[in-house]
């Protein structure tokens, strides 16, 4: 016990070597998949094939206007449908016994467990002009409808896919509030109303929040699902930017385009980020 | 305290096998102090929360102002409640959630300013307004709750052992608080603590509740000097509870000793139990003494010490300002208004001899009783 101060600064030395011992996978990871590559990014954007300085790759964006648009709606009624499915259902299930909460988890992470190429395919032999459900539909003897290649067969993918990002940050929000909250809440003369609106639904919006974050930038960038499931005439902005690398090898148009698809998703989150500050800061 | 606010007519609760309430039956006065003082798992906290809307009674009637309460919700309830945790709501700020039961309630806007000014200057929190609730220290938070429990201007205040979360020295500061603001407020407290001096001093009625049952309703100064039976008198303070018996009016035997008391109308040669505090014993010479006894520990309090004298095989604890040494020889004398004569009940001999006493147990019991 004596010796508790000397060995205390001692293990903290060590504490601090180990911490820089434990973090250095994830800085070299970092440096090499995030950081390097942002780097690049920004390199062929600003130059030319021959590696000399221009604009022309941004100026030649005007072009894809149309398509960056359309990504961002599909995006935006994506991360809807998953936030009106998603709400509820976090509700009922932090609201409901702990077996129940695990069974309805386990649901919902369940399709995780599939790859997203393979989940992808599923609903393409759902969705075809032969598929699954339209053999169903002309069984009982409706006309066939056309899904597949559609934008809507688009969000279904979206919403099939990242669905689970927009249930677990809000789940796990919710399932921390403190039922004594809730009872406060009804003490102070809340009905059940009240009570959502009052106090379970600010104290959600973190929650909200992340998932609306984790479900609209994928779905903005994804490439393969509208490939797949929306064909060409559907084409999103994720996909421009495969067919510049990989079937035009015009790597710095490609750039060009991601760069400003990032700058984009960042001031779309960034005017999230403040709405949400808002409303929380106009109720303190 | 003539008009009963309050009732509750046999009120049984059950929670999957475990009889939480056994019938109770209880009637609280407006303008009332009422304690529900027991151990944990007694069923205290239930009593209230049947009260507060939040448990719902398997078989009974609640009475408010002669009108069944038990169809009310909670939110229509005339009745607030203090959390143990205080519950206030993060994402307000102290004048909000001291306006939150106002606004919900559609308060004209200089009406809330008005009585949140008033609330937070009764419970010294002016200029915390703008205060974040994370930033406020655990008695503050305390002071909080009480205003916003009673900026809804409610009749009856539930608190839910509402300071046992502060350090002595607060808890001592916001017990002659809340009895001030009960006082000022002219509504009703109904407070539960396990913690038998905070009953003691502020309380107008203790009830004193064990496994369900109601033990004894009265005053602080009833329980503590005629405890009905055993449970009572150990839980309420210090205690030395022997076997004796009521020779007739007026004359006890125990410990192989007749002597006189105050108390009677009990069957001659009745068997009994027989408490006398620690503080009314006193300390003579042996030849003196009506008891004998070797004193086999002595502990400094600071006030008194605390001795345990062995008389008979039977451990008396005894608090005295005169030091006797370990060993030494020493008489006992009690007045008769030092003795207390009880009813046998299902208590006899569980309580009372200090034979296996030490701080420690009281402290680990102590520990364990952070019932919900």
């Amino acid at each position: 016990m004596k010796n508790n101060n000397s060995a205390k600064t001692q293990s903290e030395k060590k504490r601090s070597l180990s911490g820089i011992l434990l973090s250095s996978p994830y800085l070299v990871w970092s440096v090499i998949f995030i950081v390097a590559p942002l780097f690049f990014v920004v390199y062929y954007a600003f130059t030319d094939r021959n590696g000399n300085f221009t604009f022309d790759n941004i100026s030649k964006l005007g072009d894809y206007t149309g398509i960056f648009i359309h990504s961002i709606w599909i995006g935006l009624i994506s991360t809807v449908i998953c936030l009106v499915i998603a709400y509820p259902m976090a509700y009922i299930m932090a609201r409901s016994g702990a077996r129940r909460q695990k069974t309805l988890m386990m649901l919902v992470m369940l399709p995780m467990w599939m790859n997203l190429l393979i989940r992808t395919y599923s609903w393409m032999t759902l969705l075809q002009d032969t598929g699954i459900i339209n053999n169903l539909i002309s069984a009982i003897g409706l006309p066939r409808i056309h899904m597949i290649d559609t934008s809507f067969a688009v969000v279904v993918g979206m919403v099939y896919n990242f669905f689970p990002y927009m249930i677990l940050p809000i789940y796990s929000v919710m399932s921390k509030i403190d039922n004594n909250l809730v009872e406060a809440a009804q003490d102070l003369g809340c009905n059940k109303l009240n009570v959502f609106r009052k106090v379970l639904f600010p104290l959600s919006l973190p929650g909200v929040v992340s998932g609306i974050t984790m479900v609209f930038v994928p779905s903005v960038s994804t490439f393969y699902i509208a490939g797949k499931l929306g064909g060409p005439s559907n084409l999103l902005i994720g996909d421009v930017v495969e067919t510049q690398f990989k079937a035009s090898n015009n790597y710095n148009l490609g750039s060009a385009i991601s760069l400003v698809l990032m700058v984009l998703i960042l001031i779309c989150m960034a005017v999230m980020n403040k709405f949400a500050d808002d409303d929380t800061n106009m109720i303190v | 305290m003539s008009n009963v606010l309050l009732q509750l007519k046999n009120v049984s609760v059950r929670f999957d096998d475990d009889q939480i309430l056994k019938s109770i039956n209880l009637d609280i006065c407006d303008k009332e102090f009422v304690t529900l003082l027991g151990p944990s798992g007694c069923g205290k906290t239930t009593t209230l929360r049947i009260i507060g809307g939040f448990v719902e009674p398997d078989s009974g009637e609640v009475l408010f102002d002669g009108k069944n309460l038990l169809d009310v919700p909670s939110h229509k309830r005339a009745v607030n409640t203090i959390f143990q945790k205080y519950a206030l709501f993060p994402h307000l700020n102290v004048y909000e959630n001291v306006a939150f039961g106002l606004r919900v309630k559609k308060t004209p806007e200089d009406v809330v300013k008005k009585t949140v000014k008033e609330m937070l200057s009764m419970v010294n929190l002016k200029g915390f307004e703008r205060r974040n609730i994370s930033t406020l220290s655990g008695g503050q938070q305390q002071r909080v709750a009480i205003a916003r429990a009673l900026a809804v201007n409610p009749r009856v205040l539930l608190l839910d052992e509402p300071l046992g979360a502060l350090d002595l020295k607060l808890r001592k500061d916001m017990q002659v608080e809340l009895k001030n603001i009960q006082k000022r407020m002219g509504i009703t407290f109904i407070y539960v603590t396990h913690d038998q001096e905070e009953a003691l001093s502020m309380s107008d009625t203790v009830v004193v509740m064990n496994q369900g049952v109601i033990q004894q309703v009265g005053s602080p100064e009833d329980i503590y000097n005629e405890p009905v039976n055993a449970f009572v008198a150990d839980f309420i303070g210090e205690s030395n509870i022997l076997d004796g018996v009521m020779l007739e009016d007026y004359k006890a035997s125990f410990s192989g000793h007749v002597f006189d008391c105050l108390d009677k109308g009990f069957d001659k040669n009745e068997a009994v139990d027989i408490v006398v505090r620690p503080e009314d014993v006193d300390v003579v010479e042996p030849e003196k003494g009506m008891l004998c006894g070797t004193v086999s520990s002595v502990t400094f309090k600071g006030v008194h010490f605390e001795i345990i004298v062995d008389i008979n095989g039977f451990k008396w604890m005894i608090q005295t300002t005169d030091y006797s040494p370990v060993g030494a020889n020493i008489g006992l004398y009690i007045e008769p208004d030092a003795i207390h004569v009880m009813k046998k009940s299902e208590y006899s001999g569980a309580y009372g001899d200090y034979s296996s006493f030490s701080d420690e147990i009281d402290k680990l019991s102590e520990l364990n009783d952070g019932e919900s």
